[in-house]
């Protein structure tokens, strides 16, 4: 663990170095040391571009990759991700439905929301996606995580159609957005959208490492961790509202970030073992580190262009992890 | 004491459990007999709140209904026909699990002790998946141990339920896993357990109740319910039963049945 943060710290520092201006951390640093003048542009650069996007990318990487832990030991299937319940296919409808219907909103609300309509858009379309599902597969106050699982693929067609619909609508500068923000991308990181996201994130994280023993419990079957003293019920409640909350918002200020979810708590079970106590503030670390990585490689590989960052974690964590499977294969069968 | 009275089950809208009343006290071995689908493991879930039940079933004294999930669980342990592990744990792990839901949870070297009571010494670091299945069920038993250890705390029983507990494994370890309960109950604690295989019921229960097409046909000694007519009745077959020479034992051969 002590690795990971050294990695994450690391990784931090370096990110706050590159990027498409010249503006070098260490100097900035150096400077204000030895009190000598910082170029304001340099400042700017730092604090209000490369700053947000930094705790943007650590917060939405921890969201990600704590959510899908969570996920997994819920639904105690290594391949369950918050996309699955939902909150993926909810968030992307409510975002696509926000670029392309936007201008249809009565002006009064467009103008309150400002630059904020997409991720509140997606933000409200993944958590009512999520409470949905959750109201289907709940009856005399028992969750059935296998309705759950179904109804979420059902769910998830029928938003992917709405979407498709819309996308069928859109201009070409909508489709453009569209595009963006499926793949993905911290770009738009303002420490204002910051502030609005980290509430639920971090509730989460907080909430997370309680639900531990519920979780390795759970791992034995429902009825065996309910006689481990386990209110399962209560448990599933809170883990799947607290993590529709916070993928909602991560999904919502940064779009469509694919497997972060599933690789990194997979990644962390070869390496400590499925055990949540450790898995879950492992994930959060890991997590953040490999989105800051994977959005410091979106914004230099091609700079002073952008590539958005779902690309670069599709194409570094796809053939990645085909190699840990590949390797552990003996374990995974198990 | 263990008390259900007249529970119903219902699944699918059949009743498979009709008005069933089961006791078994503490410092006994209970076991639950009956053919394929008499309702042995619906009368189990529904004392251990598995399954929607009507009636009412009391742990000495207090109806299971009203007791919290964590108080419950430091009282007794379920052991489950099999478990299916979603994760890679090892042994240990699970073994570990059922401690840590148990008054005795800061004790971890319990987890060595309880392997070995179920002749799993050493077996901690091995993936649970990776073992066969007798052995599986014995560390679920482990986990189970370990949960409620004290076979009486502060003047109250703790209750093992085990389902099938015997049911896959080879006849050195059924023996030493029929001695373990029989053990847990001379020292206090209360054993309640699905059983199979009549010889060892009747070796070690000492209480036997008898399930018949969702009802109980009845309760008692092994030598009150383990009868010819009363066998013969349940399974659908002549079963002649026999006794040890010199001693109380009920046995029953298959050799001696013929079909109806």
């Amino acid at each position: 663990m002590s690795i990971l943060v050294v990695f994450l710290v690391l990784v931090s520092l370096i990110s706050l170095d590159v990027g498409a201006s010249g503006a070098s951390f260490p100097d900035i640093v150096v400077a204000a040391l030895t009190g000598r003048d910082i170029e304001a542009t340099d400042l700017v650069v730092l604090w209000d571009i490369r700053m947000p996007r930094l705790f943007m990318g650590v917060l939405v990487g921890a969201a990600l990759a704590v959510s899908g832990a969570v996920m997994q030991g819920l639904f105690r299937n290594p391949l369950a991700d918050p996309g699955l319940v939902g909150v993926g296919a909810g968030a992307g409808l409510g975002a696509i439905a926000a670029i392309v219907l936007g201008a249809a909103l009565p002006s009064g609300v467009a103008l309150a929301l400002g630059n904020y309509t997409v991720p509140v858009a997606a933000f409200l379309g993944g958590w009512l996606t999520t409470l949905l599902l959750y109201r289907i597969s709940t009856r005399n106050g028992r969750t059935s995580v296998a309705v759950m699982l179904l109804a979420g693929i059902a769910l998830g067609a029928l938003a992917g159609a709405l979407s498709g619909i819309l996308v069928y609508k859109a201009d070409d500068s909508q489709l453009r957005d569209l595009t963006f923000w499926g793949l993905g991308s911290l770009a738009g990181a303002t420490w204002a959208k910051m502030a609005a996201a980290a509430p639920l994130i971090i509730l989460a994280l907080c909430v997370a490492p309680f639900l531990a023993r519920a979780l390795n419990a759970l791992a034995l079957g429902e009825a065996s961790a309910a006689h481990l003293g386990i209110p399962v019920q209560r448990m599933k409640s809170i883990a799947i509202l607290t993590v529709a909350g916070a993928t909602g918002a991560a999904v919502a200020v940064s779009g469509g970030i694919g497997f972060v979810g599933i690789v990194v708590p997979h990644l962390l079970r070869i390496a400590i073992g499925p055990d949540h106590r450790f898995l879950l503030l492992n994930a959060a670390l890991l997590g953040a580190a490999l989105l800051v990585l994977a959005d410091m490689i979106s914004r230099t590989i091609i700079a002073p262009a952008e590539l958005p960052i779902g690309i670069v974690t599709a194409t570094l964590g796809g053939p990645f992890f085909l190699w840990i499977l590949l390797r552990n294969r003996s374990m995974l069968d198990l | 004491m263990i008390d259900a009275s007249h529970v119903s089950v219902s699944l699918g809208g059949r009743r498979v459990l009709d008005n069933v009343s089961f006791s078994a006290r503490a410092g006994a071995v209970t076991a639950i007999v009956g053919p394929n689908g008499s309702g042995k493991t619906t009368l189990l879930r529904a004392m251990t709140g598995d399954v929607a039940y009507e009636g009412r079933v009391s742990l000495d004294g207090d109806d299971v209904r009203d007791m919290k999930p964590w108080d419950l669980a430091a009282r007794r342990a379920v052991l489950p026909q099999a478990t299916r592990l979603a994760f890679p744990f090892t042994v240990y792990e699970v073994v570990r699990l059922g401690l840590s839901a148990g008054i005795e949870a800061g004790q971890i070297d319990l987890v060595p002790v309880a392997l070995e009571r179920v002749g799993l010494a050493g077996f901690e670091g091995r993936f649970f998946q990776e073992l066969s299945g007798g052995e599986q069920q014995r560390a679920q038993l482990a986990r189970v141990l370990v949960q409620v250890w004290s076979p009486m705390v502060a003047g109250k029983p703790c209750w093992l339920f085990l389902d099938e507990p015997v049911a896959s494994l080879d006849i050195g370890h059924q023996l030493e896993v029929m001695r373990l309960c029989r053990t847990y109950a001379q020292d206090g604690g209360g054993v309640v357990a699905v059983m199979h295989d009549l010889n060892l019921t009747s070796m070690f229960a000492d209480s036997i109740a008898m399930l018949h097409r969702g009802q109980l046909m009845a309760q008692g000694k092994a030598n009150e319910v383990l009868t010819d007519t009363l066998l013969s009745e349940a399974y659908g077959c002549q079963l002649r039963v026999n006794a040890i020479p010199d001693g109380d034992g009920t046995f029953v051969l298959p050799h001696t049945a013929s079909l109806k």
